[in-house]
């Protein structure tokens, strides 16, 4: 069903992650997908991942969780991982030879690091997601971007284009739902059929679908009139985004431990 | 008269094992009569909208089974389409639904579908606009100048178009003013005596049910709470509201004058029936004043 997709997948809860600044959250996660690239080392990574499982167990979410994010980038994985094991060369002699194929010692020691950082990063930038909803989220990608508007960069209309696409998802695939079930009530064919049946049965559902996201549209603009929207200029905010003493605590340990995975570096040789 | 749908100790959980589990239907077990005009009633939430989608196929129940003329719609190697042209089925604001360029060819979707030919679609698409009251000028126009009355009964057009045998409709009326909506519903029963099909009509207003239907069928939390004809389910006017549901404004009338210690039926739920139980009691008042 439509409905199982899970967008923005936020998985609500009260810990100290969920509390947290949105700006911290976001900033840290920017910080920790360039620590898994400045650190590509066995050592590096296993602390990246232990760091990672902490804050997981920390936010209380399932690693059930993990896995449902990582399920749909299993292919990509595997592509470049066995694209790794074939085309590294290494020095010495390749420990198997088929054809014009060749595996070097090298190569399969990048598979394995490119797979687990790659899984480590997905997995983390969840964790942003899941931990934070996705409005707050825009909050603080509009609160961190304000510096832009000095040079004309249309800020509040992007965060704002941002909430409402975000807020409109659930409510079109739900239309979506009511719209594919009224046409196959008239024997639409859309879950059997050949697939050119298919692909011409999905044009009675389009249609509708386009319509109802105009007027909605529409409804939205008129009553964001009505109540005197006229842009972020001189806006005050509901929730106002503090940075508290928890915050500042929070952003030390992580810091401090970012730090400690970059510093790996120095003294165990990785990937180049 | 023979059995058109018949439903066996029905069950429907949405999103089975997850923290947000809620069971819909619970344990719904009638049969409908063919030719039958059914009322369906129910508060919000009842699952009246769950039961209704079941008849059509678009969900498949948790455990039970469903008959349709005697067929299970579940069965092995069942064609569910075939179910579908036998159950036609108006959803909530039919006219969302709409997308061809002209009125026509948009009641002629339905028939199309069933592989009709086109002379058989062109004869449907006249009766079931006739049936609406759709001019043939209004059949040539795009669905999307229409007005919202002209719009919803182009969409129950579509539906009928389709010769179903049973005409399910989820609350046909609503958000129509007055006039709209007797036009519509008496529609419907014109529709009804004609063909001779059975008809399952959702509706929040009762007096809407006690105008059109014959049986009246009252969903509360998920159970199916009673189903019995219009006389007997009124006639439980107490208990009708105590579930949250209303009862016609006359039957409500006539239970406060049982209160106030009138001897009156309370199965009384149309306007000339009432007229006359009340003449009923004014004339024993006399007839016992002169005594």
């Amino acid at each position: 069903m439509l409905r199982d997709i899970t967008i923005g997948q936020h998985f609500p809860g009260n810990s100290v992650l969920h509390r947290c600044d949105p700006r911290l959250k976001l900033v840290a996660t920017i910080a920790y997908i360039v620590v898994l690239f400045v650190a590509p080392n066995p050592v590096g990574l296993a602390l990246s991942i232990a760091l990672l499982a902490a804050l997981y167990k920390i936010a209380r979410i399932p690693g059930k969780m993990i896995l449902k994010s990582l399920k749909p980038i299993v292919p990509i994985v595997l592509f470049t991982a066995v694209l790794n094991l074939f085309f590294v060369t290494g020095e010495g002699e390749p420990l198997v030879h088929i054809w014009v194929l060749k595996i070097y010692a090298e190569g399969i020691r990048y598979a394995i690091l490119l797979t687990i950082r790659v899984c480590a990063l997905i997995a983390g930038t969840s964790l942003l997601t899941y931990t934070t909803s996705p409005i707050v989220l825009t909050d603080a990608i509009e609160n961190l971007l304000r510096p832009l508007a000095k040079i004309h960069f249309p800020v509040h209309e992007l965060a704002m284009m941002m909430t409402i696409a975000l807020r409109f998802i659930p409510t079109l695939i739900e239309e979506t739902e009511k719209i594919m079930n009224a046409q196959k009530a008239r024997g639409a064919m859309l879950d059997n059929g050949t697939f050119t049946q298919r692909i011409k049965a999905l044009v009675p559902v389009l249609i509708p679908l386009f319509i109802s996201a105009f007027r909605r549209a529409d409804e939205l603009a008129m009553a964001m009139e009505c109540r005197c929207y006229h842009g972020g200029e001189g806006r005050t905010r509901l929730k106002q985004l503090k940075f508290t003493p928890e915050d500042m605590r929070c952003t030390v340990i992580i810091t401090a431990a970012l730090l400690i995975i970059c510093a790996t570096r120095l003294f165990v040789p990785g990937l180049a | 008269m023979s059995e058109i749908i018949r439903v066996e100790h029905l069950n429907y959980v949405y999103n089975p094992g997850m923290p947000d589990e809620t069971t819909a239907l619970d344990d719904v077990s009638f049969s409908v009569d063919e030719g039958d005009f059914v009322g369906i009633i129910g508060s919000t939430g009842s699952g009246k909208s769950t039961l209704i989608s079941h008849f059509n196929g678009l969900n498949r129940p948790t455990s039970g089974r469903i008959l349709i003329d005697g067929k299970d719609m579940w069965e092995q190697g069942a064609d569910l389409r075939a179910f579908r042209f036998q159950v036609g089925l108006v959803m909530q604001y039919p006219e969302y639904q709409l997308f061809e360029e002209t009125c026509a060819k948009d009641i002629a979707y339905g028939p199309r579908n069933m592989g009709l030919d086109e002379a058989e679609i062109d004869h449907r698409v006249k009766e079931a606009a006739a049936f609406v009251g759709l001019s043939d000028a209004l059949l040539q126009k795009s669905p999307f100048e229409l007005s919202g009355g002209q719009k919803r009964r182009v969409a129950i057009a579509g539906v009928m178009a389709m010769h179903p045998r049973v005409l399910v409709l989820d609350e046909p009326a609503a958000g129509l003013d007055p006039e709209g909506r007797d036009t519509i519903l008496s529609q419907i029963r014109d529709y009804h005596e004609k063909t001779g099909i059975t008809v399952l009509l959702v509706s929040h207003s009762m007096e809407d049910i006690a105008k059109y239907a014959n049986r009246v069928l009252v969903m509360s939390h998920a159970k199916l709470a009673m189903y019995d004809t219009v006389e007997n389910v009124f006639a439980h006017a107490q208990e009708l509201l105590e579930l949250g549901l209303s009862v016609p404004q006359v039957t409500q009338i006539f239970l406060k004058l049982r209160q106030m210690g009138l001897d009156i039926p309370t199965d009384v739920y149309t306007m000339p029936y009432a007229v006359k139980t009340i003449q009923k009691a004014l004339a024993a008042k006399q007839a016992k004043g002169v005594q």
